[in-house]
């Protein structure tokens, strides 16, 4: 046989029957092999968009998805991922943790996308990430949440597009202590996004040398806020607010005829007023108080042009609202972490030759090899750091003062200032 | 009564009598769930595990609204108290699923059998309020033991430690078939339940409560049964879902999911013992189709209920045993 084999072989002109049925059998599946090959090249990358659409999340997720296709548009026009263009398949989750598990479902085993993307309230991630991790289908969150860096989810979910409320949180401390004062009454909501604010910022404060004296918790459901604020006590120097969902007007708007002319220093999250104009009716109060941006609303003096770009993709205007409608005031401290988000998609899919669900893994591998991530159109908000064992990334964080109207950033922090001790290593699990 | 012609009189026809023909529906709907799961894109399994399980909380409802005709609008806290009846103990004490799945039973009846106890005083739109008061502190205590709840946010049951006797209850076909079993055991429990003398008795208060307190039947030990049954039936669907899909959260204690069995139950047939698996099916599809179509899907949802009050107010199911299978349970 094998002397047969080597004869025929150094025999050209010659051909067996069988040689040549095998020879015509190739020819003839060639057309076909080679369309299924380019079909397989030209077919697009499917990114499963969980957004909330609906329920107590739908301000953030209207301009989430703005953004989205955005940066979508912008990797397409510049030739896509690995020569493939990106699909966008969006499924409203109602900001319900049920509902986001069963759309993670449905990226993975009816839409057949590549990989999930893009959520923000933290109970729907946790409600969602188990099951990424049994569908193995890689979880891009974009929630700011504690919860990925904390080591509760798995090596599937990863946030390398928005830094998390921890360092946010304790990177505020030190600029709070020095520059407004030391004693801070906290109102915050009842639930565990406004524990992690309370937690975290009280630890922060204290390593200043300054001291929380009163936590005021105001219940989920509240929707009347001003019985509350006869608790902050009259040495405070410092009020720190956040509040999140569909009564934060009604909040901030209390607050300020609670205190009428003479206030201590206010200092909230804009996760107080995202999504609404600082200039409405009864906010004036506000002018000179402080805010945390995760990215400035307003376009400042020394705009970069990243910025600029930016804002003219995703139609913000320089006062942080959409092009086409003054009135409507985007997410703009949150809602870049979509755009940074998929950048980091496409060059996480490049650098490991992504070409379908078989290098899901490999492309979690190549986030996880990421370190620095330079300001950039890429990453409009700023330079980034991210922590691959921990799948979380760090960045600057932005105060700034109410300033006739407008705010105008007063201090950056350094990444330095936003950094914390690991807390877990994913890479140590098996995929 | 003599049999048909050319049957024996010895042996009942099979499937043609009421005796019989609720054994072979019940059976027929498990074994036709065992089949379908071979056959079904991996999507609808998934979506057909999780839909047992809401099924069973729309069960346990039904029992107390379909047939004691008492109108809960408080049943996630049940629903809830089987959650973190398993999964608090799992997450913060390590322990394992079988246990904790017995503490989350335990949790629910305890919780059932209080709830009952004080709600029972009441009747009509009073007990609506009051078991809607009772959820939804229920909500707000989980939200205060936040510390160990993690509130709203809540926690992760994670993937190695959904182990049963060997069996990964994180592998698909694993996790069908352990909701099948409970779908199963609970819907051929319901079938027997309501052939009692118990479950006669229910009925009967549903239809004239003082006609049944005249006959000489204990009402108020018998709505406190139907509480006790349907609040542990509830909290056996929260165990099951925190444990098949590794989350427990605040959310499962809010009103939404309180009003969602109600639907279920009104969709698919109050009173009928296939209306809540048949409601549960309908509602999560229509959710997911029309979500595909716009993200007004509720309205959709609301549309569709209102229809189907006007034409068809006993439900799907209801409808079935109006126009066809008067036998059905």
């Amino acid at each position: 046989m094998l002397d047969n084999r080597s004869r025929t072989g150094h025999l050209p002109g010659t051909m067996t029957r069988r040689r040549a049925i095998g020879t015509l059998a190739a020819v003839g599946s060639l057309p076909l092999a080679a369309r299924f090959a380019q079909a397989q090249s030209s077919e697009p990358i499917r990114i499963g968009f969980q957004v909330h659409r609906t329920g107590i999340g739908a301000a953030y997720g209207r301009w989430y998805d703005r953004t989205t296709e955005a940066a979508a548009r912008r990797i397409n026009d510049a030739g896509g991922i690995n020569g493939r263009p990106v699909e966008i398949i969006a499924e409203d989750d109602g900001t319900d943790p049920k509902r986001g598990a069963e759309v993670v479902e449905k990226f993975a085993t009816q839409h057949n996308c590549d990989i999930a993307f893009g959520t923000l309230f933290s109970h729907v991630v946790i409600g969602s990430a188990p099951r990424a991790g049994e569908l193995k289908i890689p979880y891009f969150v974009v929630s700011e949440g504690h919860h990925v860096a904390s080591g509760i989810l798995n090596r599937y979910t990863l946030q390398p597009g928005i830094t998390d409320v921890k360092s946010q949180v304790e990177a505020m401390g030190p600029y709070v202590a020095e520059n407004l004062g030391k004693k801070v009454t906290m109102i915050f909501p009842d639930f565990a996004f406004g524990h992690d604010h309370r937690d975290y910022f009280s630890a922060s404060i204290e390593r200043q040398g300054g001291t929380v004296v009163e936590k005021i918790a105001i219940p989920p459901t509240e929707t009347a806020f001003t019985k509350y604020f006869p608790r902050i006590p009259q040495d405070t120097e410092v009020v720190y607010h956040v509040m999140v969902g569909p009564a934060v007007l009604t909040f901030v708007k209390e607050l300020g005829e609670f205190f009428g002319p003479s206030s201590p220093e206010i200092f909230g999250f804009i996760d107080s007023l995202e999504a609404v104009d600082i200039t409405s009716p009864g906010l004036e109060f506000l002018e000179g108080s402080y805010f945390w941006e995760g990215y400035p609303r307003y376009a400042q003096a020394d705009q970069t042009e990243y910025d600029k770009a930016y804002r003219a993709a995703v139609g913000v205007d320089d006062n942080g609202a959409a092009l086409s409608d003054s009135k409507d005031v985007s997410t703009y401290a949150h809602m870049f972490g979509c755009w940074e988000t998929l950048n980091i998609v496409k060059a996480g899919m490049e650098a490991s030759g992504y070409a379908g669900p078989d290098d899901r893994a490999a492309l979690i591998e190549a986030v996880e090899a990421m370190t620095d991530l330079p300001h950039s159109l890429d990453h409009p908000q700023g330079a980034k750091v991210f922590n691959g064992r921990t799948h979380q990334v760090f960045g600057h964080q932005y105060i700034s003062r109410v300033n006739e109207g407008r705010l105008d950033v007063v201090h950056t922090t350094s990444i330095e200032d936003t950094l914390y001790e690991d807390e877990t290593d994913y890479t140590a699990q098996a995929f | 009564m003599s049999p048909p012609a050319g049957e024996s009189p010895h042996w009942p026809a099979v499937g043609r009598t009421p005796r019989f023909r609720s054994p072979l529906l019940h059976a027929g709907i498990i074994l036709g769930l065992i089949v379908i799961h071979f056959i079904l894109p991996e999507y609808h399994n998934g979506n057909l595990a999780r839909i047992m399980v809401l099924a069973v909380y729309a069960m346990g409802y039904n029992i107390l609204f379909g047939y004691t005709g008492l109108l809960s609008l408080g049943h996630a806290l049940f629903f809830a108290a089987g959650m973190y009846g398993l999964g608090l103990p799992m997450h913060l004490l390590g322990a394992t699923p079988a246990p904790a799945f017995l503490g989350g039973l335990a949790t629910a009846l305890v919780v059932s059998a209080v709830i009952g106890f004080l709600a029972l005083r009441t009747s009509g739109v009073a007990f609506m309020i009051v078991t809607l008061m009772f959820a939804q502190a229920g909500f707000l205590t989980v939200l205060l033991f936040g510390e160990y709840t993690r509130g709203d946010e809540g926690f992760v049951i994670q993937q190695a430690a959904r182990q049963v006797a060997g069996i990964d209850l994180t592998d698909p076909s694993n996790r069908y078939f352990a909701a099948l079993t409970l779908f199963g055991v609970c819907l051929l429990l319901i079938a027997w339940l309501v052939q009692t003398p118990f479950g006669r008795c229910l009925v009967a208060i549903r239809e004239n409560e003082e006609r049944a307190r005249l006959l000489g039947y204990d009402v108020l030990a018998h709505k406190l049964g139907a509480v006790i049954i349907s609040g542990t039936m509830s909290g056996a669907a929260g165990a099951a879902y925190a444990l098949l899909f590794g989350y427990a959260g605040a959310t499962f204690a809010s009103v939404q999911y309180s009003i969602l069995p109600l639907l279920w139950v009104l969709l698919g047939g109050a009173g009928t013992t296939i209306g809540p698996f048949i409601g549960t099916v309908f509602m999560f599809y229509l959710i997911d189709l029309a979500s595909g179509v716009t993200s007004a899907y509720m309205l959709i949802a609301g549309l569709a209920l209102v229809l189907l009050t006007i034409f068809a107010p006993q439900g799907l199911a209801g409808e079935l045993r109006r126009r066809l299978m008067s036998w059905l349970p």
